[in-house]
């Protein structure tokens, strides 16, 4: 087995950490999906985790919004311990942080126009006066899809439904994107469009990204970091082609 | 044995959950922020939309009863007291209970199937995600809407079904325009409407909370969207009877039957 990655010593990295897990467990009932997990992502920086399908990948990252409690441990966002945050409190570092969903989590009664509409009116007083209109078209635009703004999602292709989800993600303008499974699903030339935008949002916001992934091409081509998520631990750590060069047997078997 | 003990166990725990889960509702119903935008709109889709199917059902009821009670009132030559008969019926009991029935089934079941399949595509997580309380979004306006509708449909389902009852007493009959409506608002007193009226709001509340209780916590996928719409529909049917009991036994032990 690997080293686990020391994480007391990245404690003095210079670098800004917009997210800091320590010690991270949940379990449900007997079945313990995350078992002392420790990651760091910097300011700007694209981090994949990667795992088996059931190994807790979502769980963490719901772990690190607040949609599922930890057992035990730390999580800081953007310098705020989410584990100890008041409900409005969580509501103002959620307008920092965007999620796009596994399933894209569209509001199948709404049109793309409200669904966008939707984040950036329940955080109207965050944001202030804005230019919803301009918000909106900006959002589509910079994934493509503007001609669907009066669309239903029932009416949208798989890959349009993720570009849309996309652009509600990006409507707020976050720090932090987390990315569910972007790929899932998708055909392999819709998935590599997915990663091209999440390269794009990358490039053009500077946002940090944590995405989550069992999807090889997706890791390769977005990754600046990879930690592996194995047994519930953040098992090794480090760029593509470092990890792919392990003599590890459980790094090797994702790059078989 | 067993099963029975464990059928009984699980019936007290979704008991439990189902009067914990209506006790959030009027905690949150009482909080900042107000949904009042999608109460407005929960209301329209679940009272407007049903008043065709619940108009025409209470038209048909009212007709039928009348056609059919008929009979029986000229072999006792009762013949003129099928207005006073038939009015009693159809406000106390009928119109208010078939109402609430085709509410339980279209109502409850879109409730929990919407909520049921929000909640298998993450849908009520992204509400939360984007700094939306989903129980306050979805739950609140919907019971409210529910509970706030339903008497309005029920009075309504009263009238369509007095007309009906008009128009079936003179199929076989003559019974005049002026001495119909004379002869059922002669009878009817506080005693019939009231109670009849106010049992629709327990109606409404107990359709609203089981579809919401029955989809916000659907599981298993799109099978369990199939699960809980079901489970939603005969839950709030049977208690649509058992709150209709209820009520009787109350207005029985005032004196106000």
């Amino acid at each position: 087995m690997l080293a686990q990655p020391a994480y007391e010593t990245k404690a003095a990295d210079s670098r800004e950490a917009v997210i800091r897990i320590r010690g991270l467990n949940k379990a449900f009932g007997g079945n313990h999906v995350l078992r002392d997990f420790n990651l760091d992502l910097y300011r700007g920086e694209n981090v994949v985790v990667l795992g088996k399908s059931g190994s807790g990948k979502s769980v963490l990252i719901k772990c690190i919004i607040g949609l599922i409690e930890p057992d035990s441990g730390s999580i800081r966002v953007l310098g705020q311990e989410i584990t100890d945050l008041s409900h409005a409190e969580l509501d103002r570092i959620r307008a920092k942080v965007g999620f796009l969903f596994q399933s894209n989590a569209l509001y199948d009664s709404m049109t793309v126009r409200e669904n966008l509409q939707f984040p950036l009116r329940r955080h109207w007083i965050e944001k202030g006066n804005m230019d919803e209109d301009a918000l909106i078209r900006e959002a589509l635009n910079s994934v493509g899809l503007s001609h669907t703004i009066d669309m239903m999602p029932s009416e949208l292709s798989g890959g349009m439904r993720k570009r849309i989800a996309l652009a509600r993600t990006l409507i707020l303008k976050p720090d932090i994107i987390l990315y569910d499974e972007p790929t899932t699903g998708l055909d392999p030339i819709t998935g590599k469009e997915i990663i091209g935008l999440i390269n794009d949002i990358h490039a053009k916001y500077n946002t940090s990204s944590l995405i989550i992934s069992h999807d090889m091409n997706c890791v390769r081509m977005t990754s600046a970091r990879i930690a592996m998520l194995i047994d519930g631990r953040c098992y090794a750590e480090g760029p593509y082609d470092e990890l792919r060069a392990s003599a590890d047997k459980n790094v090797k078997q994702f790059f078989a | 044995m067993n099963s029975t003990v464990y059928s009984w166990k699980s019936f007290l725990h979704e008991t439990g959950d189902i009067t914990r889960f209506a006790g959030r509702f009027f905690k949150e119903l009482l909080q900042p922020r107000y949904e009042f935008a999608e109460f407005l709109r929960q209301s329209f889709y679940i009272g407007y939309r049903s008043l065709p199917l619940v108009g025409i059902t209470a038209f048909i009821m009212g007709l039928v009863i009348t056609i059919q009670s008929r009979p029986t009132l000229v072999e006792f030559g009762a013949e003129a007291w099928l207005p006073k008969m038939v009015s009693v019926s159809l406000v106390r009991e009928i119109a208010p209970v078939i109402s609430a029935l085709i509410c339980a089934g279209k109502i409850g079941s879109s409730i929990g199937a919407e909520l049921g399949s929000m909640k298998v595509t993450e849908q009520i997580d992204a509400m939360e995600v984007s700094g939306t309380n989903p129980f306050k979004f979805l739950v609140v306006t919907r019971v409210l809407a529910t509970t706030l509708t339903i008497p309005i449909l029920a009075v309504l389902a009263d009238a369509i079904s007095l007309y009906g009852a008009y128009l079936g007493a003179n199929i076989r009959g003559v019974v005049s325009w002026d001495l119909y409506w004379n002869q059922v608002f002669d009878t009817l007193v506080y005693a019939d409407v009231v109670p009849s009226i106010l049992k629709t709001f327990f109606f409404g509340f107990a359709i609203g909370i089981i579809g919401c209780y029955k989809g916000f916590y659907s599981i298993k996928g799109t099978e369990g969207v199939g699960r809980s719409a079901n489970s939603a529909v005969v839950i709030s049917s049977l208690l649509v009877f058992v709150i209709d009991l209820i009520v009787v036994q109350v207005t029985d032990i005032l004196q106000l039957t």
